[in-house]
């Protein structure tokens, strides 16, 4: 018995061996061109840019699985004017909470995926020029239309818990009587019930759901700390930095945020919005 | 009602990305099962063994994939293997190799649950009536063996098919996520679409499961004394 139980330990260990030089031979074949500087990604003929999948408008996947949105007609542009075709691109989708490890790892060059800009990730990553900027907003009924914080006094705000909206309210403007809940749809239902004056929220989302849900109005479309927009490139990669930022600043002179904003955006927003509330060209931002 | 959600799922190029995702979510299921399930059944003898070194390192494996989340292991080898070694390895052979390892542990220890609880006198009597090592397996411990495991294997094989939504987070295209996608794009104009689509998702998990436990059912009806 013992001789026969060795002789299976010993096919295991070769096995589990084997079956190691395979990983290995895996990893080996799945070896992807080293990459990084520009000249690396002009040769190997593609970039790879990190986009979302499920984020409408800015990075979705459309009907026939496309890739599109607002950040898609930028990054497809800056494609473009790196290598003179749109397709000389991988496409990586990505979910929010893994976008700085994906350049860390270096397994994108560019992402462009509604990335706002903190200091935290500005640690991490090499942002460049911003392209969009967001702030907080307040949805409010036609009927009663809240066009300024001073319009809240006396009259409760719906917010959700664990957003900006709540901190900012809380310490900035604490007389405003506030009505928290944990779900968007929760907060939402509350407003069409009259349980509120208004609901703030992210600018981006509540002019999207204004323009489907009629009879709303987003009365105050910028409030507090305004936050940018920006592609992000991996810590240190300067040259690729340079050359986006660059490519930024030309996209400005012809206004080609505008344009991405009437192809991508508009069909969201619809005509209440303000592209100057949302569009940076060029970089510029105060 | 207008708008009830279900055109979603009527949707043909809609059906065909859901199929598409299906494939990417069997393929790493079946190649991860085949895989952890061999590798499984040598692990499992080498978790018998009596030499402690063999048995500690063993062990050690076991209890780190059992302590440690799927969704961890996914992410210490697709960003631990580019950060620390600098080789890029693609999302889909990440979690086979995650997935392989996971089953090949779980598989493992099931194989030695198994091995350890055949009474020694059943080797024993098998010797005495002159069959020899390899008969005894083939004859007496395989046949046995595999009537015990086959209940918690196939439990083994359904988790390791449900688990694989996982799989989205190093960039790998299944069901779910495509389904995520859809719901996603129709989110203003069919806000009732989620619901179909999760639907039609728990339906596929549903067809790919219940066939599994009916076979084993089957099985054990089968070899049942």
């Amino acid at each position: 018995m013992r001789g026969l139980t060795e002789r299976l330990y010993k096919a295991g260990i070769l096995l589990q061996l084997l079956a190691f030089v395979l990983g290995l031979a895996f990893t080996q074949a799945a070896f992807a061109a080293e990459p990084g500087s520009l000249a690396a990604i002009k040769a190997a003929g593609k970039i790879r840019i990190a986009v979302f999948a499920d984020k409408p408008p800015f990075g979705y996947l459309d009907e026939s699985g496309k890739n599109v949105g607002f950040d898609l007609v930028i990054a497809r542009r800056v494609v473009k004017d790196l290598f003179g075709r749109e397709d000389a691109v991988e496409w990586v989708l990505l979910e929010p909470a893994n976008r700085v490890e994906y350049l860390e790892a270096n397994k994108v060059d560019i992402v462009f995926a509604n990335f706002t800009v903190t200091k935290a990730r500005a640690e991490k990553v090499d942002f460049a020029l911003p392209y969009m900027k967001v702030a907080l907003g307040v949805v409010s009924p036609d009927r009663n239309v809240i066009r300024d914080i001073k319009d809240l006094r006396g009259k409760k705000l719906i917010v959700i818990k664990g957003t900006t909206a709540e901190t900012y309210f809380a310490e900035k403007h604490p007389e405003v009587e506030l009505l928290k809940f944990d779900e968007i749809s929760e907060a939402f239902q509350a407003l069409t019930d009259g349980r509120g004056a208004g609901l703030s929220n992210d600018n981006t989302f509540l002019f999207a759901w204004a323009n489907t849900n009629k009879g709303y109005t987003v009365g105050v479309p910028s409030l507090g700390s305004l936050d940018t927009i920006a592609p992000a490139v991996r810590k240190g990669n300067k040259e690729l930095l340079a050359w986006l930022n660059g490519e930024i600043r030309n996209l400005g002179k012809e206004k080609f945020i505008h344009k991405a904003y009437a192809e991508a955006l508009a069909p969201y927003y619809g005509n209440s919005v303000d592209p100057e509330d949302l569009v940076i060209e060029g970089g510029e931002f105060r | 009602m207008p708008n009830s959600g279900f055109e979603v799922l009527l949707s043909v190029n809609n059906l065909r990305r859901l199929a598409v995702g299906l494939g990417g979510t069997l393929e790493i299921a079946l190649i991860s099962v085949a895989i952890g399930l061999a590798l499984g059944i040598f692990y499992g003898l080498l978790l018998t063994s009596k030499n402690r070194l063999v048995y500690g390192l063993c062990r050690l494996y076991l209890e780190a994939f059992r302590i440690v989340p799927v969704l961890v292991w996914l992410f210490l080898f697709f960003f631990g293997s580019a950060i620390v070694l600098g080789v890029n390895v693609e999302g889909f052979f990440v979690s086979v190799a995650v997935f392989s390892l996971w089953g090949c542990a779980e598989m493992g220890d099931l194989v030695r649950g198994t091995v350890t609880a055949i009474p020694l006198h059943q080797w024993q009597s098998a010797e005495a009536l002159g069959l020899d090592k390899w008969q005894v397996l083939r004859f007496v411990i395989i046949p046995q063996a595999l009537r015990k495991i086959t209940p918690p294997a196939v439990n083994l094989v359904t988790r390791m098919v449900k688990t694989t939504p996982l799989v989205v987070f190093v960039g790998v295209t299944e069901v779910l996520r495509v389904g995520k996608q859809i719901i996603e794009f129709n989110m203003m104009k069919n806000p009732l679409a989620s619901f179909w689509i999760y639907g039609f998702i728990f339906m596929v998990y549903f067809l790919i499961c219940w066939p599994v436990s009916r076979f084993s059912k089957k099985l054990e009806e089968r070899w049942a004394f």
